[in-house]
């Protein structure tokens, strides 16, 4: 009877849960999409810091990639199903895009791999760790070699340095030779360290950082921008996370903004558009695996980074803080979810807080 | 890179093309919470009209097509039926009837394999079919609103109508509740890809539609009435809008989006309103009914056919010819597949139901039931198996899927940490499974098995944990009651001995004025201490008043002989001591002692006889004084009663009537025996325990000494409210065994009566075990209280 040639071929399969039909998004995707969404910022910065960046970039993604495929086998778990997911790839061209063009490669090394192993795979892998491994890993150099991690180049055409691919690579593998790369502050530096001169003073002295927030950095700031509006409306991330910084950074810019004078942190808008403001809020804190969960979450989460950036920028130690108040709101998150909880349908308020216990 | 992440929003606005003029509702509409846009793949099954397959030879009827108890067979093995005779009546109040297909015979009443997710089998009926089509006496209604609702509820509820759309909720239950309706709401949504069953039934029996909803509507007492359908089926609403055309049914158009279909969801996209978690529509004054529903009840009224066939959607890749059929229920999935062409080769999966909600069989021989919406034959293309799981990386794209505002990534989470507390905090129960969080799932992650699973497991473990608190309730009680007892007994020792001093100190005082005629005689005081201290062994007592204490009673028959006994002994034994003495004087004389001898033996036995014959006195008396002196008190003190006294004796009067309720409920529970009413056996049976506490309780407090009255002495109040209280554990056992040996013995008086006579006599043989052991149990029961 037909019935039974029919069996044997759909009993292949046997039973299974539904849904049946499934959606064509993939983690995959989610990541090669931010991935190809840096590019706009990358070459902004290549075109106004040298090829470094893109070296660095290089450079990490092949330690990103090599930490997880060692720690995967380690584990003895497939390495191609897990680099597959591309989330190595991305935490590595992060780094290298947040760290400066002339990093030495064993600044590099030393970021990537613990952000990477000690960050990630320790906590177990994917999913699992609580801080995002590429600002612990970009923490770590911070904190360990201030000296080189706080000078950057000045941008392209301005010192008249020699700006050749073969000269960047010298520069972060030196392999015997040494190349004296001209160094210089970023402006972020620049108006921390100022203590006499006004604004217009200030940018009079150092030409450099003329245009809003810094020729160079404002451009790499916009690339980025615009990057994470189209990640946006890709519904790769929410506009929660983003917003909540920006809106942060812009209003505490705004509340101690005093003018032009010589205590001014500077204006809302040198700080929207310097350091790593567009591509923390874009790319870093839209991290979901270590941030808030809910969109409620998201907002606060990302209004707490921004009011952090701003305080270190303005009276902290630290020329930028993206790093630093992203791991420090890693910490908060799980409180944050925890006082997020969306209110469910047909229930008459959210959950707050901890189940109660009977 | 097009689409590469699936909007959940995507659309929601934008009506589909071609559909404007529709999409022109006027009445206002509410957004989805959430939600997906899947393949549709309607059309496939949609360029046919519906079709009548040829009859089967056999039909698979399983007693369960509904939610609720299963249907109770009404027919034998080799019974011949006609074509709509009922052939399973409802065996509850959550029960469906079932009715022949199609005229034939019973071949038998078995095990099969029917259309569940975790491939169960079932008691089915199975038909064989003449081909004859004998319609059953049918009866048909002229005018519906010549009946009252309640006449017509009895109608939908003879038809076996249940919910078409899935669930399989018994309609009539739906179509009478306790609260009045304001809105019923027509569901013709269809939300889930492939399934076109109600939109065909809507393009083609429109006015049938129509017609049922006037019906329900009028049941209900509806004010208004709502037909909600989905802007992907223009054909369908234009059919529908011009068979509402003139009545008082306002058919609403609204976005595709996935599950708009839900019960919950299409209220709130019709209203705006939120069933509240936990409550039913029928709380906001609202029933829902399925378009297939709605004809069903217009064919049980209108017509008088009770629901035997249904629209199903064969389709699927691996069908040559996808269509809609109008199947008997009871048809097999092979028939109709082969019906539909199948192309065996290309078959990966067989889907029960949508693409979404649907579940997977691994065979064909199971049969179309009621709630059977759609068949997916679909090849390994169509549904690939799902890849692996990668790990949640909480992009949260689940959550904004989510229709519930549930957050999926955090009860994952937690499902996987099995913390049960967490997910009841996270409102897991609110979920619908719906399945729009693993169909946006970047990482593959079955989550909705997690959530199913989850439930499962906290179902478990609420039934275990209700159990130990019952059991618990009950050790405490035993507690409770053990050490009630123990008091009891203390008082009651403790008022012994006060007696028992006060009357030695009399005793002392008499002792005292008869101590020279003592010292005169040495062994009659001897012998009065050895009685003394017999006595006060055999009482258990170590004050020597026992004998005294009980003479002070009037003394029963048996202690009457006892005592003329006991003083003829004492007399014999002073006369041998009198005789003794004498020959001792005089066989100081004599030299005789050979007397002395006899009558020093003479009088030990004599001791002995009297000290047992004391004994048996002493242990009588105080038998009695623990049996009799409770009694007097209580007759002495018996006062009229009080207010407070009345008021408790009407008070336990009442709670026994509730017990005898309970226990009737407890033995109808028990007589309809079905497995599935284990939890409300259980639940009637703790109810009279209850009862019985309570009785207990009552009692308990009756015959505490009221204040206003003279407070008889405690050790005696005490027993008389124990001997009273005729509910003791042993007493509940057995009462509930009892109830439970005469369900037996009812259920096997009614196997007699349905069973050939082959099977009588073992039958017969049971039921007289059985009602001898109903008849041993009331007896220990009567003999207990």
């Amino acid at each position: 009877m037909a019935l039974i040639n029919s069996r044997s071929s759909i009993s292949q399969r046997g039973r299974e849960t539904s849904p049946h039909a499934l959606g064509q998004n993939s983690t995959q995707r989610v990541m090669s999409l931010v991935i190809m969404a840096t590019i706009p910022g990358l070459m902004a910065q290549t075109l106004f810091f040298g090829w470094g960046t893109l070296i660095n970039v290089v450079w990490c993604s092949l330690i990103a990639m090599g930490c997880e495929a060692a720690v995967v086998s380690l584990r003895q778990r497939s390495v191609s199903f897990y680099l597959s997911d591309c989330s190595a790839l991305l935490t590595g061209v992060l780094l290298g895009l947040a760290l400066p063009p002339f990093a030495p490669w064993w600044l590099s090394l030393v970021a990537v791999s613990f952000g990477m192993v000690i960050g990630k795979h320790l906590y177990g892998g994917l999913g699992q760790n609580p801080f995002n491994p590429a600002m612990l890993g970009y923490v770590v150099v911070l904190i360990s070699f201030p000296q080189e991690m706080t000078t950057w180049l000045p941008p392209l055409g301005l010192e008249g340095h020699n700006n050749s691919l073969t000269d960047a690579l010298f520069t972060i593998f030196p392999l015997g030779q040494s190349v004296d790369a001209i160094s210089m502050a970023t402006p972020l530096d620049v108006l921390r360290e100022n203590k006499s001169l006004t604004i217009n003073e200030l940018w009079e002295a150092n030409p450099v950082f003329d245009g809003m927030a810094g020729r160079g950095w404002m451009w790499v700031n916009l690339a980025y921008l615009a990057s994470g509006v189209f990640l946006i409306w890709r519904k790769v991330f929410t506009w929660h996370g983003p917003v909540g910084m920006l809106a942060a950074i812009a209003i505490m810019a705004t509340l101690f903004w005093s003018g032009n004078g010589s205590d001014s942190h500077g204006s809302p808008l040198f700080h929207l558009l310097s350091g790593a403001t567009m591509l923390g809020a874009f790319f870093i804190i839209t991290d979901p695996v270590s941030g808030a969960t809910s969109n409620r979450g998201r907002l606060i989460f990302g209004a707490g980074v921004g009011v952090m950036v701003y305080v270190i920028r303005a009276w902290g130690g630290y020329p930028d803080g993206v790093a630093f108040a992203t791991l420090l709101m890693n910490m908060a998150a799980p409180t944050i979810d925890y006082y997020t909880q969306p209110r469910t349908y047909g229930h008459h308020k959210a959950n707050k807080g901890l189940p109660k216990k009977d | 890179m097009n689409a590469i992440v699936k909007s959940p929003h995507q659309d929601i606005q934008s009506p589909v093309a071609g559909s404007q003029v529709i999409a022109s509702s006027e009445r206002k509409i509410w957004p989805l919470t959430g939600g997906v846009h899947p393949e549709e793949n309607k059309h496939q099954s949609t360029s046919r009209p519906v079709s009548v397959p040829p009859l089967p030879e056999t039909l698979v009827l399983p007693l369960s097509q509904h939610a609720g108890l299963p249907a109770d067979p009404l027919i034998r093995v080799g019974n011949k039926v006609l074509k709509g005779q009922m052939i399973a009546k409802a065996s509850g109040f959550v029960s469906a009837a079932l009715h022949a297909p199609t005229s034939g015979t019973v071949t038998a009443i078995e095990n099969r394999p029917i259309p569940h997710a975790s491939g169960f089998y079932d008691l089915c009926i199975i038909l064989e079919t003449d081909g004859q089509e004998l319609w059953c006496q049918l009866a048909p209604v002229a005018d519906y609103r010549q009946l009252s609702p309640a006449e017509l509820v009895e109608k939908v509820r003879d038809a076996g109508i249940s919910g078409m759309g899935g669930a399989g909720f018994p309609t009539a239950i739906k179509l009478a509740p306790g609260t009045a309706i304001n809105t019923l709401i027509i569901n013709g949504t269809e939300c889930e890809p492939y399934i076109t069953a109600d939109d065909m039934l809507m393009r083609e029996k429109a006015d049938a539609v129509i017609q049922g909803a006037e019906i329900l509507q009028y049941m209900l007492g509806a004010r208004e009435c709502l037909i909600g359908i989905e802007d992907n089926k223009p054909e369908a609403i234009t059919a529908m809008r011009r068979a509402a055309a003139g009545k008082n049914i306002d058919i609403v158009v609204f976005p595709t989006i996935y599950p708009s279909g839900g019960e919950k969801q299409l209220i709130q996209i019709l209203t705006g309103q939120e069933v509240p978690s936990g409550k039913l529509p029928a709380d906001l004054g609202m029933v829902v009914q399925n378009v297939g529903t709605a004809v069903a009840v217009k064919d049980a009224i209108v017509d008088g056919k009770p629901l035997i066939s249904r629209i199903t959607t064969l389709t699927g890749d691996a069908l040559a010819a996808p269509q809609n059929v109008d199947v008997l229920i009871g048809t097999l999935a092979q028939d109709l597949l082969q019906y539909a062409a199948l192309k065996t080769s290309e078959l990966s999966t067989l889907v029960f139901g949508g693409p979404m909600m649907g579940f997977t069989v691994d065979r064909m021989d199971i049969p179309v039931i009621k709630t059977s919406n759609c068949l997916i034959a679909a090849t390994e293309d169509e549904f690939p198996a799902a890849p692996d799981a990668q790990a949640c990386i909480r992009c949260g794209h689940c959550a904004e899927a989510c229709p519930s505002s549930l957050l999926p990534q955090q009860l994952y989470w937690h499902a996987r940490a099995e913390n049960h507390e967490q997910l009841m905090h996270h409102n897991l129960f609110d979920c619908i499974e719906c399945g729009a969080c693993s169909f946006v799932c970047p990482s593959s992650i079955p989550l909705v098995q997690y959530y199913r699973a989850s439930k499962g497991a906290i179902r478990t473990q609420e039934a275990k944990h209700t159990k130990s608190e019952r059991s618990k309730q009950r050790y405490e009680d035993r507690l409770a009651r053990l050490e009630q007892e123990k008091a009891e007994k203390e008082a009651k020792r403790k008022a012994n001995a006060e007696r028992a001093a006060k009357l030695k100190a009399a005793k002392t005082a008499e002792q005292t004025g008869s101590d020279a005629k003592a010292e005169e005689d040495p062994i009659q005081a001897a012998i009065a201490r050895a009685k003394a201290r017999k006595a006060a062994a055999a009482a258990g007592n170590s004050e020597p008043a026992s004998g005294r204490q009980a003479s002070d009673r009037p003394l029963s028959a048996k202690q009457k002989e006892l005592k003329v006994q006991l003083s003829m002994a004492k007399a014999q034994a002073k006369k041998t001591e009198r005789a003794l003495a004498a020959a001792e004087a005089s066989a100081e004389l004599k030299g005789d002692r050979k007397d002395i001898e006899q009558l020093k033996s003479n009088l030990a036995m004599l001791n002995e006889q009297v000290s047992q014959l004391q004994q048996a006195f002493d242990e009588n008396s105080q038998d009695s004084a623990s049996k009799d002196s409770p009694e007097k008190p209580v007759k002495v003190a018996k006062p009229a009663l009080s207010d407070n006294e009345k008021k408790r004796k009407v008070e336990l009067a009442m709670a026994k009537a509730a017990l005898k309720k309970a226990e009737r409920a407890l033995a109808a529970a028990v007589e309809s025996g079905f497995p599935d009413e284990q939890e409300n056996t259980e639940s009637f049976k703790q109810a009279v325990e209850a009862c019985q506490a309570n009785i207990k309780r009552l009692e308990a407090e009756a015959s505490e000494p009221p204040a206003e009255t003279a407070i008889p002495p405690s050790a005696d109040a005490k027993p008389s409210a124990k001997a009273k209280a005729p509910l003791t554990d042993e007493a509940k056992k057995l009462k509930i065994e009892s109830a439970m040996a005469n369900a037996a013995v009812k259920k096997l008086q009614r196997a007699i009566a349905s069973t050939g006579e082959d099977e009588q006599d073992t039958l017969k043989q049971q039921l007289v075990a059985a009602e001898q052991k109903a008849a041993e149990l009331k007896q220990a029961l009567e003999s207990l209280s």
